[in-house]
């Protein structure tokens, strides 16, 4: 490895970075999937928190229904909301895509149109149905 | 019969490993299927697992043990947490293989992975199984 260094005197070309690249909704659509996907790995332990909390009785309960009353749990509830759901269409595009379909230029865009549409649109969806039935 | 047959001429392949079919990964698809049966999984339990989320969110202990202790709110959340971790894990294991790239790195993000995923499952499967069976006790 060293001597290969020491070797190139020349900056071998290298392959272009993001920023080189015009964006795309595929491309936009691919990162934002595994973005939402590493955001619901940590937030799980949101969830693993609000089990325990139950579980360890009405004093931890109180603590955990503090977080989720306050704006900020409102803004982390609904954003976990939407990267699921965002995660979820995305998973959905990439079954269609292990069927052998949806690769047609055109489908490939109208799919990742759609999984932002969607995820946007159930959220709120999801949220107006429960605040409304609560 | 010959014509799908593998050009052992040209490869230095043994016909076993040609056999196995789980080729440099040692673990053929199974990563690739183990990821999928999980997403379907997780399809399936997320919207029954929102219900009972917001059924549970923000009410009083009572009457929110109450909703956590039953049977059906009990075993969802079972399944979904064993199935969301599985999922997880293999999700967050292409990602570190995608960017750790130091050999010592990689392991102990993979390792660190591991116990992570494993151990957000035993904590949320401990609770809800006190929960669930706490009306036993």
């Amino acid at each position: 490895m060293a001597q290969a260094e020491s070797r190139n005197q020349t900056p071998r070309p290298l392959s272009p970075h993001l920023q080189i690249y015009r964006w795309t909704w595929t491309m936009a659509m691919s990162i934002f999937h595994r973005v939402t996907g590493v955001a619901l790995y940590f937030g799980a332990l949101v969830l693993a928190w609000f089990f325990l909390s139950i579980a360890s009785g009405p004093e931890g309960y109180a603590g955990s229904s503090w977080f989720f009353g306050s704006w900020f749990g409102y803004l982390i509830l609904f954003g976990f909301t939407w990267a699921l759901m965002h995660h979820m269409l995305g998973g959905l595009r990439h079954f269609v895509w292990d069927f052998g379909k949806g690769f047609e230029a055109e489908e490939r865009f109208l799919l990742a149109k759609l999984t932002l549409a969607g995820s946007v649109g159930l959220t709120l969806l999801i949220w107006v149905i429960v605040l409304i039935a609560r | 019969m010959a014509e799908n047959r593998f050009d052992t001429g040209t490869s230095i392949r043994t016909p076993m490993a040609r056999a196995r079919g789980l080729g440099a990964s040692g673990g053929g698809t199974e990563h690739f299927w183990q990821q999928r049966i999980t997403a379907v999984a997780n399809v399936l339990l997320v919207f029954p697992m929102i219900i009972i989320l917001a059924m549970t969110v923000g009410r009083p202990y009572e009457d929110a043990a109450a909703i956590m202790s039953h049977p059906l709110a009990a075993i969802l959340s079972a399944l979904f947490v064993i199935s969301i971790a599985i999922h997880m894990r293999l999700g967050m294991q292409i990602v570190i293989e995608d960017y750790v790239h130091g050999k010592g790195a990689k392991v102990a993000a993979l390792l660190a992975n591991t116990f992570f995923t494993v151990a957000v499952a035993a904590a949320s499967l401990y609770a809800i199984l006190k929960i669930g069976l706490s009306p036993l006790l």
